[in-house]
């Protein structure tokens, strides 16, 4: 939007949103809003408590492991199925179910399996990231020209080489956007996890808070989450930019 | 073939009496790039004009401009004596991707401009249904654009264009997205149209042989920004048969000769 | 004038019927073919699984078939799904209603482009799962909360389709309606909603996805109701076939609705994607 001539960037009106929520916080419309400013200001003590540190390095560990697995998962079963007619449609219906079931069912399947701990989080994570880093892998994977396949052939490059040089370079551009779609579903998938196990990381400080009507507290965890779900997406998209020229030209 | 690229800057001052389209000291400017520069040009009533240019000479803007999709940076288009503000019903335009609504059978998409004017049913369909005549596509009315090949979506493109009743046809690379065969027979019958609907034809393209076979007058655009280099009238039998035009010494000779013209600006 | 037979030399052209209805239902079959090996194959492989067994929780395939075909007969779906599709319909309804408005309105206007679109944008990258506590507390137990919970997962996507949908307008179809003189009304009826729809009716199946597990979390969490309290009852008394086929059955349910509307989807909305 431009306003007075000058362009004004998209995301200023976060800003306008943040003066809004101060107003309505200091008008006292309801106590489940408390002006922005006491949130930040509870959001400054709270990053510096020791049960803060330990929830968030919890969750930071559950997220963290369960993206590793999902990602190698994903990139290996999307290659799979790209490259393989037999694994595609052995697995297609699979993937294609799990990529918008309602994943929050399994949970508890998942806290009776693995226990009312981290792992749980884990593959929660897990569940959640994978299907769309296999389906975007395997769509990158079958927009690899055939052409420059054979020139890799022609040129010698074959099995290992191929793979590592050609075929999972040029589908990089889907495979990171991938990602960046399956992080943000991990991180939902996280406090899912955390939520319905509730005794661990970030859930239990959501539960502790809300049900004491601690809303600063709330608030304060809230924005937190937000801003590193937002920060995340931002840095993938950040790397899927700078592959993002050759996708067109592939 | 008569050229009259000398003669283009005098007729600038003293506007023909039979130009439909009249282009004044047009400039386009795109942020700091300058696309189009001082353009004057007539486009005589009932004759098929060709803009041709390398690419990127601006051929699309003036012609866009022209139809008023498009502000001029500055200068003037009059269309029958009249200042141009805005696209105009004596003015139709057949686009370069067809631009057919997908949702829409074919005979709604020709019918389309007289839909937006209110035009009741019954009757603009009565109109449609000569047009999609006229451009070979009976039988295909009630099919959906994405089951015709590209040559037939541009027959609706057209019959569209016919359907409104406009004086001036404004033609964006109408065949480039045509594959070679279909658009050998469709400036066939783009030039019986033309004979058959006396309307004022621009036509915007990059191919040498298209612009010397269908057109009474061509105008070569220089590289950017787009002047305009040099005006020819090819003089070419039109009587004689497609395929007798195109072994015509006449014919050859002309396409020689642009080819020769526009090779400098070729990379 | 013999422009069509001159058109049958393109690849675009439909080969002959005889052939191509031979073909069609040879690759219909393979496909279906496929479907079933690959489904067969994923309950041989639980079966197994379950016999074992790969943990006391883990109950075999058809131990769950028979808990799911029995809580069928039984009523227990009917009765659990009853309350479980009311939240989900009218918060997709609200959804829908509010969602698709917002977004024609960011996309045609630059303004509420820059207003709103990036609080959508936040609350779609975020994991709006968070706040399903704290509605608890605020509206209780009962249907508010749930239907809060539908709409809070559900909207930003519908919205955010609906914006993106309007805003990619094919460019050309909106110049071709200006060249035809068609009024500002005309190209957002004509033009800009019908070309959107498709994208628009995309995000509503994605908000449908995405309330289905906002209507499951909120049964988890909030209220032990409808198929959600069917899960948590039968995981504490260790009915292990029973909890399973429930969780089955939300899956199944979701997928097949979803499926409903793609190909509702495909069949109204994109005549050039149906098959020849």
């Amino acid at each position: 939007m431009t306003l007075f001539g000058y362009r004004v960037p998209m995301m200023a009106s976060l800003l306008a949103w943040c003066v809004i929520w101060e107003i309505v916080g200091q008008a006292g419309v309801s106590f489940l809003v408390p002006p922005l400013s006491d949130v930040l200001v509870a959001a400054f003590s709270l990053v510096q408590t020791g049960s803060w540190q330990a929830a968030a390095l919890t969750t930071l560990n559950s997220f963290l492991i369960g993206m590793a697995l999902a990602i190698v998962a994903g990139v290996v079963i999307g290659v799979l199925m790209g490259r393989s007619t037999l694994a595609d449609n052995l697995l297609g219906i699979w993937v294609n179910i799990f990529v918008s079931a309602p994943l929050s069912a399994l949970v508890p399947v998942l806290m009776i399996l693995f226990g009312m701990g981290e792992t749980t989080v884990v593959v929660t994570v897990f569940l959640f990231a994978v299907w769309i880093i296999v389906l975007d892998t395997r769509a990158g994977i079958q927009a690899v020209p055939r052409s420059l396949e054979e020139m890799g052939r022609s040129y010698g490059a074959g099995g290992l080489r191929l793979y590592s040089k050609i075929i999972l370079l040029a589908a990089l551009p889907e495979i990171l956007a991938g990602i960046r779609l399956g992080m943000v579903r991990g991180v939902k998938g996280v406090v899912i996890g955390q939520l319905l196990v509730s005794i661990i990381g970030y859930g239990e400080l959501f539960e502790l808070y809300s049900r004491n009507f601690d809303m600063e507290n709330f608030w304060a965890l809230t924005i937190i989450l937000f801003a590193a779900a937002m920060g995340l997406s931002a840095l993938i998209e950040n790397i899927e930019k700078r592959v993002e020229y050759y996708a067109g030209v592939r | 073939m008569r050229n009259i690229t000398a003669a283009a800057s005098a007729a600038a001052t003293v506007p023909s009496p039979d130009a439909a389209v009249e282009v004044r000291g047009i400039c386009k400017m795109y942020a700091e790039m300058e696309a189009l520069r001082s353009i004057d040009l007539d486009f005589p009533a009932g004759k098929l004009t060709t803009l041709l240019g390398p690419s990127g000479c601006g051929k699309t803007t003036l012609l866009k401009i022209i139809a008023g999709l498009i502000p001029a940076t500055s200068g003037e288009v009059r269309v029958n004596g009249k200042p141009v503000t805005g696209p105009g019903p004596e003015r139709a335009f057949v686009f370069q991707d067809f631009a057919l609504m997908p949702w829409a059978t074919v005979m709604r998409n020709v019918a389309f401009g007289l839909e937006l004017k209110g035009v009741g049913k019954d009757e603009r369909q009565a109109v449609a249904q000569k047009y999609i005549a006229e451009v070979g596509l009976s039988g295909f009315e009630n099919k959906y654009p994405h089951e015709l090949s590209g040559g037939m979506r541009q027959r609706v493109g057209l019959a569209r264009a016919f359907a409104v009743n406009a004086d001036v046809l404004l033609l964006d690379e109408p065949f480039s997205a045509v594959d070679e065969q279909n658009r050998r027979k469709f400036q066939e019958d783009l030039l019986r149209l033309v004979d058959l609907e006396k309307k004022t034809f621009i036509f915007v393209t990059h191919s040498i042989e298209e612009a010397v076979y269908c057109s009474d007058r061509i105008v070569i655009l220089s590289r950017r920004p787009g002047r305009v280099a040099q005006i020819i009238e090819p003089e070419i039998d039109r009587t004689a048969s497609p395929d007798a035009i195109r072994r015509d010494q006449g014919y050859l000779d002309t396409v020689e000769e642009i080819w020769q013209g526009l090779k400098r600006y070729v990379d | 004038m013999s422009a069509p037979a001159h058109a049958n030399g393109s690849p675009r052209a439909l080969p002959g019927t005889g052939a191509s209805s031979f073909w069609g239902k040879l690759l219909e079959h393979r496909t279906a073919l496929w479907r079933t090996a690959s489904i067969g194959l994923f309950f041989l492989v639980w079966e197994i699984a379950g016999r074992i067994p790969i943990s006391f929780a883990f109950p075999t395939f058809l131990e769950t078939l028979r808990a799911f075909l029995t809580m069928l007969f039984d009523g227990s779906f009917v009765a659990a799904y009853a309350e479980t599709l009311q939240p989900l319909v009218i918060g997709i309804a609200i959804s829908a209603v509010l969602g698709v408005g917002l977004g024609i309105v960011m996309g045609l206007s630059r303004f509420a482009e820059w207003l709103v679109a990036p609080i959508f944008i936040v609350l779609q990258a975020a994991p709006m799962a968070a706040l399903i506590p704290l509605i608890t507390f605020v509206y209780g137990i009962g249907l508010v909360s749930k239907t809060l919970a539908v709409v809070m997962l559900a909207l930003p996507v519908i919205a955010l389709n609906g914006y993106k949908a309007v805003r990619n307008t094919n460019p050309s179809l909106v110049d071709m309606c200006r060249s035809f003189q068609g009024s500002w009304w005309q190209r957002i009826v004509k033009i800009i909603l019908p070309d959107a729809s498709p994208i628009i009716f995309a995000g509503l199946r994605l908000g449908l996805a995405a309330g289905f597990i906002g209507v499951i979390l909120a049964e988890l969490l909030i209220t032990p109701t409808g198929i959600g309290d069917l899960i948590t009852y039968h995981r504490s008394v260790a009915d292990y076939p029973e909890m399973y086929a429930a969780v089955v059955s939300i899956i199944l349910v979701s997928t097949l609705t979803l499926s409903a509307l793609e190909a509702f989807e495909v069949r109204v909305l994109r005549p050039e994607k149906k098959k020849g």
